[in-house]
């Protein structure tokens, strides 16, 4: 078994937000506690709805903002304090890819030149060797120097989520945070696009942390998967069990909520209330207002992730509580 | 609701402390008032006389406070040329100044708001591209090239109006249709964006699909919408009334405000300049705080916040 | 029996560039149509144009008749009175679908005041039963609350209400649930679902989303580059695609069960509607693709009582997806 590359323990971060303009601030965890290993070489996979926290712990795990509590270890070593050259060097490491390609890149430059920049920043090769690089990197996204020549608003959807990542591996990089990088294309698109960045991961021995709301395609893509919910995480598991076997109501009613060719809608979970807002956390586990199966003990008290057997960890007490072990007994 | 306009009040006044303070520092230092009032070949003790009289000596952070010390109590200093009360000075002059400015702001809103509506709602029609040239045409012109040009016609060539004096109701045609005509552009314009952004959002599709005939859909749906940039433009309006018309009337030499500024900008008369000054902050700033309360009126989005906070 | 709605050749051109190249699409009463297809295929341009919502530089041919009446190049008044009468309309974005500055009462009273001969006082009783009826907890204050005072879901639910006000014959909803949350969709499909079936109302589902169009309707059409390429009962649909086009929509889907394969990618992008290919337009992306492909484009044509494909490789497509199941 390789070793973690991120080793990420108990961070939590919580932005002070204000309602109306001298409103009392409010402390919204938009983080609490979470913790993770990725595996050298292997994908995690980060799914939950609008304001479970997922985006904000994939920019905490890349460095880009701090974490008020806990620590993100990379390849053994802490985060380098942002601005330094350590951090500079350990930045060349690590890379992220967005939903919104077309935000992501300058439409004013050809996207060879956006590709290039990088090598440039961090110094890397002759002139002569970054043309090459450039190509090399063109062909390993399967686009052609004509693609390269053209501007960002030349190209397909697709196409400029190629040169996004195309650009994010110009540094060679060990590990990449993906946030919902084929939420916005096509099908058809998406599928190429996943296909592609399963191929570079094998080729590259590229470490990934997936983040996206749409289960089949983070199922597609990932060996491991963690389930958030306002700002925690609810069920970590093995990919295929963990869709196959989902243990945490909410990840039972995630799984029972993606709809399947096939299938009629008949037996589906369909959660009651709102989508969770991370300003107003409700007391003991986050999801007992929304759970069917929620007890008295679930309004009073947080679940610890605690494991249940396997590489499972569960955060539910109808899972993990007292009856569990005995039906494990049995 | 209450906090937000405190708030709001609070730094309007602050505005105006502001303008009045930069005016006072510019003015004292771009020229002596004595040397203005006075001309260059006054003897040195008179002007010292003079200087002393008006406590131009004393150290500009003493007569600043001073200053502040009189407004304080109400009192806005005297004209230095013929020493009357300079509030007196600027008061006789606003009704002339209104009745070229009130007059052009209600041809501005009756002629920029419709035109834009529908220059909006025929989009890429021939009256849409000929409003719009108008439009662009009125507000690239300067006002007094266009004061100038219309003497030129319709003074001196056709001889139909007066070009310039306050004899009578005829005298005032030209200087308001001067007025107008730029106000009303920069309205059409505006009103006009306002309405296209408006008419692509998806609720007016909604209203549409409802089977709500295209006539309500505008009216009920589109206006409503479209008057909240709108009314930022007619507050910003409403602000220059008192002095919004320097130009015109030094060309059509409208005996008004801005007429008076001019006068007293060139020779220095200290007071005069700054109560007209702080007359001008204060409806610039008044017009803004109403154009703050419209909107909370038109966008109950805004309302809301101001509710919480 | 006269379907409830009939779309013949309906064509679509925007300042000359063609969108919509001759649909043709029928709807029983009470019927759930699904239509899917990828952004630009022409799922909500059809129903836009045969409810002429369109904006004026759209060209608009070919023939809609609701109940056998011809709908298309009505007059404005009779349109007015089957948009949110006889069809009603729901669409993607909650966030900005709703008239911001209006209460919530305004536009539901709007929409009874326009299609209901109700007397003043029925008229708020009525838009607050239709608010019960889409699960608004608190109906009766909630209607002086504006949109913005509602979450995405919520608003969605409001849609709903504000589209069953003139007790329609059909609901056109164009991606209804795509900007919301999967617990939230789950529960907006699930209320249509249950209104659908309450009211007898017969639907319309656009949507790019394979799994949510198979789960919620009777009968799907598959869109590409303005056409109908496929048409199908739901399950036969899904189960045994003939067009490879949506063999390829559908190998695309990641599974959520059982092992995991590779995705069979649609190689390509979807053509500029400015510069179609000659011939079928899938051609350039299809991977059984052959000489006559290229030379005219093949009509819909029926390969069972209930199904239809356009596709001169139709028969081949057919024996390589039973021979992949084989193997």
């Amino acid at each position: 078994m390789s070793r973690p590359l991120v080793d990420v323990s108990a961070i939590s971060r919580s932005y002070s937000m204000r309602s109306g303009m001298f409103g009392r601030s409010a402390a919204v965890h938009a983080v609490d506690g979470v913790s993770l290993t990725i595996r050298k070489g292997e994908t995690l996979g980060l799914v939950g709805e609008s304001g479970s926290g997922k985006s904000t712990t994939g920019r905490i795990v890349l460095g880009l903002e701090p974490p008020d509590q806990g620590e993100v270890r990379f390849d053994g070593k802490p985060m380098a304090t942002p601005g330094t050259t350590a951090w500079r060097a350990q930045r060349a490491h690590m890379q992220m890819i967005f939903q919104d390609p077309l935000g992501a890149l300058d439409r004013r430059l050809p996207v060879a030149a956006q590709i290039r920049e990088p090598l440039d920043i961090h110094g890397l090769g002759t002139p002569l060797e970054r043309e090459e690089r450039v190509r090399e990197l063109l062909r390993a996204v399967e686009l052609t120097p004509a693609h390269g020549a053209r501007y960002p608003g030349a190209l397909s959807g697709g196409q400029r989520q190629r040169v996004v990542l195309a650009r994010a591996l110009a540094t060679k990089p060990d590990f990449l945070v993906c946030d919902e990088p084929v939420s916005a294309l096509d099908v058809s698109i998406q599928a190429q696009v996943v296909n592609l960045l399963a191929d570079l991961q094998a080729q590259l021995a590229l470490t990934l942390l997936f983040i996206s709301h749409d289960l089949r395609v983070v199922r597609q893509i990932s060996n491991v998967v963690a389930v958030m919910y306002l700002g925690r995480i609810v069920e970590i598991g093995c990919a295929d069990d963990l869709f196959a076997r989902p243990e945490h109501p909410y990840t039972q009613a995630l799984v029972s909520a993606s709809p399947a060719p096939g299938r009629r809608s008949a037996g589906r979970i369909v959660l009651a209330g709102d989508p969770p807002n991370p300003a107003a956390r409700p007391q003991g586990c986050a999801f007992h207002p929304r759970c069917p199966r929620a007890i008295a003990r679930c309004g009073s008290e947080v679940p610890a992730l605690s494991n249940v057997g396997g590489d499972r960890q569960v955060a539910c007490h109808l899972v993990t509580g007292p009856q569990v072990e005995t039906r494990d007994a049995a | 609701m209450g906090r937000y306009f405190a708030v709001r009040i609070g730094r309007a006044a602050l505005t105006i402390v502001l303008v009045v303070t930069f005016a006072f520092v510019v003015l004292r230092l771009s020229g002596d008032p004595a040397l203005m009032i006075l001309g260059p070949e006054a003897p040195p003790e008179v002007l010292a006389a003079f200087r002393k009289a008006w406590g131009l000596d004393d150290p500009i952070w003493f007569q600043y406070l001073d200053y502040f010390g009189a407004i304080a109590k109400g009192e806005l200093g005297r004209s230095m040329r013929d020493g009357r009360p300079a509030i007196e000075l600027v008061l006789e002059r606003i009704p002339a100044t209104l009745a070229l400015t009130l007059p052009a702001f209600a041809f501005k809103v009756a002629l920029g708001i419709p035109a834009g509506i529908y220059a909006a709602l025929h989009r890429g029609s021939g009256i849409d591209r000929a409003v719009m040239m108008t439009a662009v045409a009125g507000f690239t012109v300067p006002s007094f090239v266009l004061a100038l040009l219309l003497v030129l016609v319709f003074a001196v060539q056709l001889g139909w109006l007066p070009s310039g004096g306050q004899d009578s109701w005829r005298h005032a045609i030209l200087p308001i249709v001067t007025l107008s005509l730029g106000g009303a552009a920069v309205l059409a314009r505006f009103t006009r964006s306002a309405m296209l952004e408006v008419l692509g959002q998806p609720y007016i599709r909604t209203a549409s699909a409802k089977g709500v005939p295209w006539r309500k859909v505008v009216t009920s749906h589109a206006l409503p919408n479209a008057a909240i940039p709108t009314v930022t433009i007619l507050g910003f309006m409403v602000g220059t009334l008192i002095a919004g018309a320097v130009v015109v009337e030094s060309v059509f030499s409208w005996p008004g405000v801005g007429r008076l500024l001019v006068v007293a900008v060139a020779n220095r008369d200290l007071a005069v300049v700054q109560c007209i000054l702080l007359l001008v902050a204060m409806t610039m700033v008044t017009s803004n705080l109403i154009v703050d309360f419209l909107y909370g009126f038109l966008d109950p989005r805004l309302r809301a916040k101001g509710a919480h906070a | 029996m006269t379907p409830l709605i009939s779309i013949r050749d309906l064509s679509v051109a925007f300042n000359g560039v063609p969108v919509l190249r001759g649909v043709d699409l029928a709807l029983q009463k009470g019927e759930a149509l699904g239509l899917v297809g990828e952004s630009g295929s022409g799922k909500s341009v059809t129903w836009l144009a045969a409810l002429g919502l369109l904006p004026r530089n759209a060209r608009v041919s070919g023939s809609v008749r609701l109940d056998g009446r011809e709908i298309l190049g009505a007059p404005a008044a009779e349109l007015d009175r089957i948009r949110g009468g006889r069809v009603a309309m729901i669409f993607q974005d909650p966030a900005s679908a709703l008239n911001p500055v209006l209460t919530i009462r305004r536009q539901l009273c709007e929409s009874l005041a326009l299609h209901r001969d109700l007397s003043g006082g029925t008229v708020k009783a009525e838009a607050r039963r239709l608010l019960d009826l889409v699960g608004i907890p608190d109906a009766a204050r909630r209607l002086e609350a504006y949109p913005h005072e509602f979450s995405g879901g919520q608003v969605q639910r409001i849609m709903i209400a504000m589209a069953l006000a003139g007790n329609p014959d059909l609901l056109i909803a164009d991606e209804p649930t795509t900007a919301l949350d999967a617990t939230i969709q789950a529960q907006i499909l699930e209320l249509l679902s249950t209104i659908r079936h309450e009211m007898g109302m017969a639907m319309v589902l656009i949507s790019h989303d394979l799994g949510v169009v198979a789960e919620n309707c009777d009968r799907v059409a598959v869109m590409y580059a303005g056409r109908i390429v496929e048409e199908a009962p739901a399950n036969q649909l899904f189960a045994d695609p003939v067009h490879p086009y949506a063999q390829g929509l559908i190998g695309a889907l990641p599974p959520l069960d059982g092992p995991r394969r590779r995705l069979t990618a649609i190689p390509g992008t979807v053509p500029d509607p400015a510069s179609m290919p000659d011939g079928c337009a899938f051609a350039p992306r299809c991977a059984l693709a052959e000489a006559p492909c290229g030379r005219a484009a093949p009509t819909l044509a029926p390969i069972a009582a209930d199904r239809a494909v356009a596709c001169v490789r139709a028969e081949a497509s057919r024996r390589a997806l039973l021979g992949m199941a084989a193997e």
